[in-house]
């Protein structure tokens, strides 16, 4: 039985509340089936808020692991795009925060997960307290075929990536196949979604332009707390939910200020999401979960 | 006086008067290329003021000083962005072409806050 035939049958039973299918890229030919795989995406838990948008935030991200061990047949892995925790002045309260975070997510039965840090864990420090719990904050790692790049838009404060790891990231390039599937993880949008809300990555587009002689590139970030998909050529950017408070659509008002909490339907708005590759990794399949399964 | 001399003396006196009107004229046309300065201040999470009216056309400079943090300031319209570090005034000029409004946004990551640390010009014809 293929995934997405056990999604349906479970969809019948109440499994799965709602799916949105997308491809991000051309299919590949056939006899890449045997290579399907799915992950989770996890963003933007903000552990340690505290504020009228969310006033169950002490028990939004343990809801979410439970939801995800929930998961009958589970993932290979789950990623994490940043945000981990709600920033803070205090060193101190700053690392309290990633400790009960990491301790929480231990919790998920699936134990390959990979972090990644969000403006709100490593700007003020350049991801100094963040390393010491998660290790690096730029990373490769390949699964059935498909290059994964983990890259860092936020331990510089300015939203930059910065010469450094831009060389690194060209040198990773270098060698690869133009062929070869490969997915970015990061925090923000890469390329310029609302540049007046802070919603970009300054140089971004270098990264873009990195990325653009390879085929199949898909990219996945968090950072805006809702649901978007946006091409930039061939190459698909998905943003997440996030695990405590949903903000306005993209250049929709003035100020992005968080959506207020919906007493009426606590959690509406936020979200977790699987992630199938299918063809080898050049096609995906989005699945978007919310925090309470029902 | 003889008729020579009053007509030199009347001449030097013309002289001298275009030579005031013409520094008159250059000094107006200075102080109009001279645009005006406007101070603003960024602190977490404010920028003061945070609503800047402007004339359509005017040239003007901000003098913006920080007083805690290395902010940003950022035009994404213009197209102009600096970073304000704290104990220098950095000046930013600029000159909108259309009337309307311009939002500007501190664009570096300043703590608990940031998300709200923006303002806008008001461009009036």
């Amino acid at each position: 039985m293929q995934r997405r035939d056990f999604l349906s049958l479970a969809a019948l039973g109440g499994g799965a509340v709602f799916a949105s299918g997308l491809s991000g890229c051309a299919t590949a030919g056939a006899g890449a089936q045997d290579q399907d795989f799915y992950f989770v995406q996890l963003s933007d838990a903000h552990w340690g808020y505290q504020g009228a948008a969310n006033p169950e935030a002490s028990v939004t991200l343990r809801k979410a692991v439970a939801a995800v061990n929930a998961l009958k047949i589970p993932p290979d892995f789950i990623v994490f795009t940043g945000d981990l925790t709600h920033t803070t002045d205090d060193p101190g309260e700053r690392r309290r925060r990633l400790a009960e975070f990491k301790a929480i997510v231990a919790d998920l039965q699936v134990k390959t997960v990979h972090f990644m840090p969000g403006e709100h864990d490593a700007a003020l420090d350049r991801g100094a307290a963040y390393q010491e719990f998660f290790g690096q904050t730029h990373y490769v790692f390949d699964h059935r075929g498909v290059h994964f790049i983990a890259l860092d838009n936020v331990s510089d404060p300015g939203a930059k990536i910065g010469d450094e790891q831009l060389q690194w990231l060209r040198a990773d390039l270098a060698a690869r196949d133009p062929n070869a599937p490969i997915v970015v993880l990061t925090h923000r949008p890469l390329f310029d979604l609302v540049p007046k809300w802070d919603w970009a990555t300054r140089d971004g587009a270098q990264a873009v332009e990195l990325l653009m002689p390879f085929k199949h590139v898909t990219v996945f970030y968090g950072h805006i707390h809702q649901e978007h998909h946006h091409m930039t050529g061939h190459i698909a950017h998905h943003s997440a939910k996030s695990l405590i408070f949903p903000l306005p659509a993209p250049g929709s008002q003035d100020k992005r200020t968080p959506l207020p909490w919906d007493a009426g339907a606590p959690y509406k708005g936020l979200g977790w999401r699987e992630i199938e590759a299918e063809a080898g990794g050049t096609d995906f399949e989005l699945t978007e979960f919310p925090v309470v399964l029902q | 006086m003889s008729l020579l001399s009053r007509r030199r003396a009347l001449a030097g006196t013309f002289a001298a008067g275009a030579a005031a009107l013409v520094g008159t004229l250059v000094a107006r046309r200075a102080a109009a290329e001279t645009p005006r300065e406007i101070e603003v201040v960024a602190r977490r999470f404010q920028f003061t003021p945070n609503e800047i009216p402007l004339k359509l056309g005017e040239r003007v400079v901000l003098a913006v000083r920080s007083l805690d943090f290395i902010h940003g300031f950022h035009v994404p319209d213009l197209g102009i962005r600096a970073d304000l570090v704290p104990g220098r005034v950095t000046r930013i000029e600029l000159q909108p072409q259309a009337a309307g409004t311009l939002d500007f946004l501190c664009d570096n990551f300043c703590g608990d806050g940031h998300e709200e640390m923006q303002g806008r010009f008001l461009v009036s014809e």
